[in-house]
């Protein structure tokens, strides 16, 4: 388990960055607001960075067996299905889980 | 404040029992219940949180953590441009107000409804929404530890809550195309950086694609 001093690092060093991210904006605003290429990005990250940040999850799976892969791979796909049929982060979460957790057992 | 209060119950209803869930989460990755109430306060950033226990229970290194939290919050960069930050008055209150300006606050603050709401009423606001989620939190955490073992797969969730903020985020076939590329490049070739690695690979790839896309 990690320790107290690495947990409280760890959280004070994501409080700042994310105070930073919204804070530091209000000083440079003139600038920001011309930049093609921060624009650009602002548009294209968040969907970039979930689809790997979802697949970093999944990083063991290459190792498991097939019963797992199996539950993960109708995991995912309850998921998404559930979202882009009612777009409601709970139920998608929850049914996700519940059919992962019962492919599992 | 009472406005602010009617206000806030909208989004409150799916704040509150994210919350929870995020608590949950907390307990059954091993940590204390209280590091639920931490990291709600402190931090502060929604989805990112999740990230962050994630993050810690394999004891990630700070700078990936870092990188971490700019690349998921780095869109907050851009609330600057619409929020009413000049609307609300004392230094404390902007300070706070920046510190509590997720994506609920944003989106609340910004509307059309919202044109003539005193700084008060956005301060007021923000306190209720970030009351929720620490409330939630700290709630789930609570519950979660009631659970005497953990419970096989629920860890699952996280990546449930990333399928599903993708699901939402995506806006072409290509982009999360080539960041699948990225991820699993990473993987390959950096196991131990995957994130690192995956967000450099997906960044580079994207202004690539501009560049070209441009010439």
């Amino acid at each position: 388990m990690p320790d107290t001093r690495y947990l409280i690092t760890a959280v004070v060093v994501s409080a700042a960055v994310t105070w930073g991210l919204r804070a530091v904006p209000f000083a440079v605003l003139a600038r920001l607001r011309t930049s093609a290429v921060v624009t650009y990005l602002a548009a294209v990250m968040p969907a970039g960075v979930m689809v790997i940040l979802a697949a970093y999850c999944l990083r063991d799976l290459p190792h498991a067996d097939r019963a797992r892969v199996l539950a993960t791979l109708l995991g995912v796909a309850v998921t998404a299905a559930l979202h882009l049929w009612r777009r409601n982060a709970l139920l998608s979460i929850v049914g996700g889980t519940t059919t992962y957790i019962i492919m599992v057992i | 404040m009472k406005e602010a209060f009617k206000t806030s119950l909208s989004v409150g209803l799916g704040l509150g029992p994210l919350g929870v869930a995020f608590g949950v989460l907390v307990v059954q990755a091993g940590l204390p219940w209280w590091w639920a109430t931490i990291f709600t306060t402190v931090v502060y950033a929604g989805s990112f949180e999740f990230v962050l226990v994630g993050l810690v229970t394999v004891m990630a290194p700070l700078a990936t953590i870092a990188t971490t939290a700019l690349l998921v919050n780095v869109r907050h960069l851009f609330y600057a441009l619409s929020f009413p930050l000049h609307r609300v008055g004392s230094r404390g209150g902007k300070v706070y107000s920046t510190f509590a300006l997720t994506d609920e606050a944003y989106a609340l603050t910004t509307g059309r409804q919202a044109q003539q709401w005193p700084g008060r009423r956005i301060i007021g606001l923000q306190l209720f929404l970030h009351l929720y989620w620490v409330t939630g939190g700290t709630v789930g955490a609570l519950l979660g530890s009631l659970i005497p073992d953990r419970i096989a797969g629920l860890d699952f969730a996280l990546t449930a809550l990333f399928v599903v903020l993708a699901v939402e985020a995506v806006r072409d076939v290509t982009t999360p195309l080539i960041a699948l590329l990225a991820a699993l490049t990473a993987l390959l070739a950096f196991p131990q950086q995957m994130l690192l690695v995956a967000f450099a690979l997906f960044t580079v790839a994207m202004l690539t694609r501009r560049a070209v896309a441009r010439a």
